[in-house]
């Protein structure tokens, strides 16, 4: 993108003129430079990419069980087989039927606006009547539009993931590729579940990052910004929360949670165990941020180009967003890429533990550990840890090469070293 | 420096208070408690239970009469392990803990220290590239998929060492080293780079003009110094590892600390839990301020404040 902007901008100007070398494209061109972090940005963008169009690709279903192929071991022969089943003509029948149950969704809404405006003293009884049935009626508006996905073996899947899936039927048909990574417990497909499991790790680690980044960056730049006692205060609390055993904390709370009645008051509102979990991780890992980010402005408030726009009558958001916020990007860039794969493991950990993603989704850390379980000095079964685990692992090795390199390009003073 | 250490016993305090506040206010959010399971107490007698044990007053006084306990060292009865209260628990779980923990501690440092400087002196060789992608790699993965591998590798395929239990050393080693494997590859990393940091200095350069041999530089005059980044990883990783024993405890069944939280956490037993939490944040909390307190000591510019 700033390249984009400055081959643009180079045109407009006179060939003889002295050209400036933005920090991104000076730091992009020392990245282009490191051959590992380049090779590791390839490696996660065609990771990326294959997450996101998995429901395209021809996999078999990942929650399709066979229990008679229980824990068949990889096999290369028949790398294609016909055994993709999927009914087109259902989705189809169910579009009527949904539109039918929406009706029926909303009537009931109404009836429960009625009762409420109401509002007669003991009208609590038909509130509670109205408020079941409408749950009821909305989790089987749910059930007819999954039904079809989830009788060919798949997850509860949004609506791109439902076209894909689609889509994926009316090109390939039913051609899936065979069992190359062989099958688990219930005869599951491996590779199917590590692609889709993909899909929830790398969207887990981005989020809750993202939560951790949106939390650390405000909360530190106020504390550098303000100064003062302000931030005294707020730093000594960062220094309190360090030294707290986090992840105890989240295995209590999260157990806690997901107690059935709490869960599914939880439910109700729309919180399932992913989102505590985005919230929950993004509410530990931001003490670093918040730290670095604070130490970042405190040594920009002091250059003389702030001071500069300070002086020409700049306004405060002026000086924030324009002159604080771009200079802090380089260091937010380098926490986000070390901070996703910390989150990956930490996602892991708790699948290991029962507490992180539940079935029918799956995640890497969910797949290893149901690797790790089925260890029997009778019978190894090493493809079930190896795959997920491979995937987890470059994964994790991209994620920190790119990190390191990033941190090298973006701060040189750094690279000698 | 006694204004230091004062400052951060003040801190200990507030901390270890702001964790038992945490917790009790969950525990008390959460419906039901150790007395609604599936067979449940007559009403009077539950009446008479919560009475005794003063549930029945408000939330204030609860919390008054809770703190009073901790504070005089009675971490209470164990909701689920018959005969037991949470002291005997930790009696029990904290040496075998410890133990698993200083292993792998020591398993971290030898292995970490010696492959960074090994890295450090052969830069750019076949063995620093090999060294580095291992430790990589032993960054990339989760502890319990390391332990699987390793005890499929080393119980089922090589028979040398036991799956599981505790007692004897032979059982100690593989889940010490799985334990400790993350680490020696973070220290790994650190320990190269602070060692060619130092290499680069003038005085490694002097002492190597003097004519002294290319070890004895490294070890008596670069190593010092490279050893500060590395003491100021320990704080963090002795809380790691303190952690990650919950994840290797439970695949070897190892009946330490945090096999007994994860048991507690999970069979809602929270006394228990809560008498751990404030545990693992008392033992966090010294061994930071101890490696703050061994940084001071190394390096004389450091001041502590």
């Amino acid at each position: 993108m700033t390249i984009n902007n400055a081959s643009s901008a180079s045109e407009r100007l006179p060939a003889n003129a002295a050209k400036g070398v933005s920090l991104g494209k000076d730091a992009w061109r020392r990245l282009r430079r490191n051959r590992m972090a380049m090779a590791s940005l390839v490696a996660l963008i065609i990771i990326g990419l294959l997450a996101f169009f998995t429901p395209l690709l021809p996999l078999a279903p990942p929650d399709k069980h066979h229990t008679n192929l229980q824990y068949e071991p990889p096999k290369l022969f028949p790398l294609f087989a016909k055994s993709f089943e999927f009914d087109l003509d259902a989705v189809q029948a169910s579009r009527s039927k949904r539109s039918e149950t929406r009706r029926e969704l909303a009537e009931l809404e109404q009836r429960l606006e009625q009762i409420r405006r109401e509002a007669e003293p003991n009208s609590s009884l038909a509130l509670e009547t109205s408020t079941t049935a409408i749950r009821r009626m909305s989790n089987e508006l749910s059930n007819i539009l999954q039904r079809p996905y989830r009788n060919a073996g798949f997850p509860d899947l949004g609506a791109i993931s439902r076209w894909m899936v689609r889509t994926r039927y009316t090109l390939l048909g039913e051609w899936s590729l065979g069992s190359i990574a062989g099958r688990d417990e219930f005869g599951r497909d491996v590779l199917s579940r590590v692609f889709w499991g993909a899909r929830i790790s790398i969207i887990v680690g981005i989020v809750a990052t993202l939560v951790s980044l949106l939390i650390g960056v405000t909360y530190g730049a106020l504390a550098g910004y303000i100064g003062g006692w302000v931030d005294d205060v707020m730093m000594r609390i960062v220094d309190i929360l360090y030294s707290i055993p986090f992840i105890f904390v989240v295995i209590f709370i999260i157990t806690i949670l997901s107690q059935d009645d709490i869960k599914a008051w939880l439910e109700s509102w729309g919180i399932d165990r992913i989102t505590i979990f985005y919230l929950v991780v993004g509410a530990i890992y931001w003490l670093t941020m918040a730290r670095v980010v604070r130490g970042q402005v405190i040594s920009l408030r002091n250059e003389p180009f702030v001071e500069a726009a300070r002086a020409v009558g700049a306004r405060q958001s002026r000086i924030i967003l324009h002159h604080i916020l771009p200079n802090l990007l380089s260091v937010v860039i380098v926490y986000l890429t070390l901070t996703i794969p910390r989150v990956m493991l930490f996602e892991a950990f708790l699948s290991f533990l029962g507490l992180g993603v539940e079935p029918p989704n799956v995640s890497w850390g969910l797949l290893a550990n149901e690797g790790v379980k089925v260890i029997t000095p009778v019978k190894v079964y090493w493809w079930l840890i190896v795959f997920p685990s491979a995937a987890l692992g470059i994964t994790l090795y991209a994620l920190n090469f790119l990190g390191d390199g990033l941190r090298d390009a973006l701060d040189p003073k750094l690279a000698a070293r | 420096m006694i204004w230091f250490i004062v400052r951060r016993l003040i801190g200990l305090v507030l901390t270890l208070w702001v964790v038992f506040t945490v917790s009790f206010l969950l525990m008390r959010a959460v419906p039901g408690g150790p007395y609604s399971g599936e067979r449940n107490l007559p009403p009077e007698i539950e009446e008479n239970v919560k009475h005794r044990y003063r549930l029945d007053r408000p939330i204030y006084e609860q919390y008054g009469f809770e703190l009073g306990n901790i504070l005089s060292g009675d971490f209470g009865q164990s909701m689920r392990l018959y005969d037991f209260d949470v002291n005997q628990v930790i009696a029990q779980g904290l040496p075998i803990s410890a133990a698993l923990g200083i292993f792998a501690l020591s398993f971290a440092v030898t292995l970490g220290l010696s492959a960074g400087i090994v890295s450090a002196l052969y830069r750019g060789s076949l063995a620093d590239w090999a060294l580095m992608s291992l430790a990589t790699i032993g960054i990339a993965l989760p502890s319990f998929v390391i332990a699987g591998l390793s005890i499929m590798l080393f119980v089922f395929l090589i028979p040398v060492f036991p799956a599981a239990g505790w007692g004897t050393f032979r059982q100690l080693v593989l889940p010490a080293v799985c334990l400790g494997s993350l680490y020696a590859a973070e220290i790994a990393r650190i320990a190269r780079t602070g060692m060619l940091d130092a290499m680069s200095q003038d005085y490694v350069r002097t002492a190597r003009a003097k004519g002294l041999s290319k070890l004895a530089v490294a070890l008596r005059h670069a190593l010092p110094g490279a050893m500060m980044p590395v003491v100021s990883f320990l704080g963090p990783a002795v809380a790691g590892i303190l952690t990650g024993s919950v994840v290797i405890e439970r695949i070897f069944a190892i009946p330490g600390l945090g096999w007994h939280f994860v048991q507690a956490a999970l069979q809602r037993d929270y006394t228990l839990a809560m008498g751990l939490v404030l545990l693992y944040t008392l033992l966090l909390y010294t061994m930071n301020f101890l490696v703050d307190l061994s940084y001071g000591i190394l390096d004389p510019r450091v001041e502590l404040k």
